[in-house]
């Protein structure tokens, strides 16, 4: 559950990190290509494909038109036939314009075929707010890709994490949505939490897909998180550290859920904290409820505390933002509910 | 023809959009300093201006009354000042404030006036089907108002622009397409992403009238326009007009734009309103001293929208949760 490789001295962002993955697995594998809006010159809006272009050129790092089906769905051709391709769709938010490819067919066509096809391939995608990007350039969605079969689902929260995913995703015969934050991305546009430029190993590593990370050890309450706000569960452990014992699990990876992880932790401390800036319905909060909820409730010993985005669309203004963004101040008082 | 009048009103129109455009640009930057953050600000967010292509939004609105509508793309405010939005409104909007067009639930990639009939959308080529159906709405109900889509040439090579074409022309329904032309969608050009240099064929492949208008010239924007607003109030159906453009500024601010090299330079020498000032100079139709007195006043009053949206109340944080249903 912990890294394996030692993570050395060199610190670099995880929009870094991404690309120095990707660039490995296509110095290795000549099958793998990159495809998507501004992933040439510009090395993707978010930086997730910075110096791929002048390394590889044209040939394998493919700017695309806005024609996300088009390119999702060349992408599924490509991995039927053996390819390895990365499709960047630019932010999570438009799969609104391309999701039939990604669910009837990406998603479905191993299990159609009785396993007989494999679609090898990676969507990686922008997602997160906290920058007044609004209802439309705002959304993690993760959930609503972890409800349909067949796809995988990760979402880094720092950059060791973010490349060794992107290796195992690369090599994964699975189609995998590897979701990044924005807000950990380590842009220089952005204000940044320090842990989003962290240690990475020069190597090449692989992370797990659907195995979660003890990211801080405790004992008094389990807080379970994802993605950006697990930076943000980190700071309030560490403010914490001396009063209340709190354990971080960083998923990692939702599809598969570490189901184990979660029981493993909350067997322990008997109190659970959520934190999750997906929508709150119908999604991974209620998901992990359930498997306390399925397994052996007497595992809790308080309700559980979920911070989570309400079921609202994600507003422009920044005092109606993060009226609905979990913070640290949210994550605190959650903790403090659960463990008076 | 285009009269004298109306010249002067079409520069008008593109200086109030211009002065528009450049105080957002001054605002927006003033407060990220000194290390710049997109999220912070009194304007925080993605910022897309439309310096460059003011002949677009002018010369088509000139066609249009308040009942028409347009849908707009991420880049709308030259179209919405032009259709007749309430500038303290939209600045208000802009700057997130509860006297805003949406008391600051939408910004400026979402901008809302039902009284223009004008809205726009952050997803790329979205507002082309809702053009259509808006159209359908003034075709049912017997009225002659059109409905106007208007998005980029990057839009055009997206699967709603051609599902919008086909219906509009099968079911014969006053809309107007408007690509804005601008070369560029974000940093990919446009001679890459499609092998078609004239869009207007695309319009051709589903039967409509369609043209290509070069050179960036509002009264020859606005005499296209006129013709496929008049087709369209008189029954005759859609019509497609792809309109080249410039885009001066960066895609959206911040961007280093270090893909445009050289291409960047030309742009600039194709800014439409020095060009159009000095035409109107020339001709005597303006003086220095009148053209100088209109972008004054173009300058006054968006300073004092941006006083007025300064000076307005936040939303409570509490509205969040308001207006997800009706
Ligand atoms: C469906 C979708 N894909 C991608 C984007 C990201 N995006 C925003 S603006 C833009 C370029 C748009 O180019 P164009 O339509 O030519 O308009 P311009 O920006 O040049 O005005 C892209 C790719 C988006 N907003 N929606």
């Amino acid at each position: 559950m912990t890294a394996t490789v030692d993570a050395g001295t060199r610190r670099v962002t995880t929009a870094k990190a991404i690309s120095e993955g990707i660039a490995q697995e296509m110095r290795s594998n000549p099958d793998v290509f990159v495809m998507g809006e501004d992933v040439g010159p510009y090395g993707g809006i978010f930086g997730s494909t910075g110096g791929l272009f002048e390394e590889f050129g044209s040939a394998r790092i493919v700017d695309t038109p806005i024609s996300e089906t088009g390119f999702i769905g060349a992408g599924i051709g490509a991995a039927v036939e053996g390819m390895r391709p990365v499709v960047e769709l630019m932010f999570v938010d438009f799969f609104g314009v391309c999701f039939d490819q990604i669910y009837n067919h990406m998603a479905k066509i191993h299990y159609e075929s009785g396993g007989n096809v494999k679609v090898p391939m990676v969507i990686m995608t922008a997602v997160g707010g906290g920058y007044s990007d609004a209802a439309q350039h705002s959304q993690c969605l993760w959930a609503t890709f972890a409800h349909m079969p067949g796809m995988k689902v990760v979402a880094p929260s720092n950059p060791y994490d973010a490349k060794g995913l992107m290796i195992s995703a690369i090599r994964d015969d699975n189609p995998v949505i590897f979701m990044f934050h924005k807000g950990v991305m380590g842009l220089p546009w952005m204000a940044k939490n320090p842990r989003s430029i962290g240690p990475v190993p020069e190597e090449e590593y692989t992370v797990p897909i659907g195995k979660a990370a003890i990211a801080h050890e405790g004992s008094d309450v389990t807080v379970v998180s994802v993605s950006m706000s697990v930076q943000h569960c980190l700071d309030v452990a560490e403010e914490l550290e001396g009063t209340t014992s709190v354990e971080v699990i960083d998923l990692r990876s939702i599809v598969p859920l570490d189901r184990e992880a979660i029981l493993t932790s909350v067997a322990k401390t008997g109190k659970l904290v959520i934190v999750d800036e997906d929508y709150k319905s119908f999604g991974l909060s209620g998901e992990i409820i359930a498997t306390i909820a399925d397994k052996d409730p007497s595992l809790l010993k308080a309700p559980v505390e979920r911070v989570c985005y309400p079921d609202i669309p994600v507003p422009y203004a920044r005092v109606l933002e993060y009226e609905a963004l979990p913070t640290r101040d949210k994550i605190k008082a959650a903790i403090a509910k659960v463990t008076a | 023809m285009v009269d004298n009048e109306q010249r002067i009103e079409f520069f008008r129109q593109m200086a109030r959009i211009r002065a528009y455009e450049a105080a957002l640009q001054a605002n927006y930057h003033a407060d990220k300093t000194p290390q710049w953050d997109i999220g912070a600000g009194l304007i925080p967010g993605e910022m897309h201006l439309a310096a460059g292509q003011e002949p677009v939004a002018v010369g088509l609105c000139a066609n249009l009354v308040k009942d028409d509508a347009i849908t707009g793309p991420h880049r709308p405010h030259h179209l919405a000042l032009a259709k007749g939005v309430d500038i303290n409104k939209m600045t208000a909007e802009i700057y997130g404030r509860d006297t805003g067009l949406s008391h600051g639930k939408g910004g400026h990639m979402h901008l809302f006036d039902p009284e223009q009939h004008f809205s726009c959308s952050g997803i790329i080529g979205q507002g082309m089907p809702v053009a259509v159906g808006q159209a359908m709405a003034f075709a049912r109900r017997g009225t002659d108002n059109v409905a106007v889509a208007v998005a980029g040439e990057g839009a055009a090579n997206q699967g709603a622009f051609h599902e919008a074409l086909n219906l509009a022309a099968m079911w014969k329904l006053p809309v107007i397409f408007i690509i804005e032309d601008n070369d560029w969608a974000i940093s990919v050009a446009r001679d890459t992403a499609t092998p078609i240099k004239d869009g207007s064929l695309r319009g051709t492949a589903y039967g409509m009238p369609s043209q290509r208008v070069e050179g960036n010239d509002v009264e020859m924007i606005y005499e296209a326009c006129k013709t496929a607003v008049d087709r369209a109030r008189a029954g005759g159906g859609p019509t497609l007009l792809e309109i080249h453009t410039v885009r001066l500024w960066g895609h959206f601010e911040g961007d280093a734009q270090a893909y445009r090299g050289e291409e960047l330079n030309e742009a600039a020498e194709r800014d439409p309103l020095p060009a159009y000032e000095q035409r109107l100079i020339s001709a005597g139709i303006l003086t220095e001293e009148s053209a100088a007195a209109i972008k004054a006043e173009a300058e006054a009053e968006v300073n004092a929208a941006i006083e007025f949206a300064k000076s307005s109340p936040e939303p409570k944080p509490s509205d969040a949760y308001l207006h997800v249903f009706a």
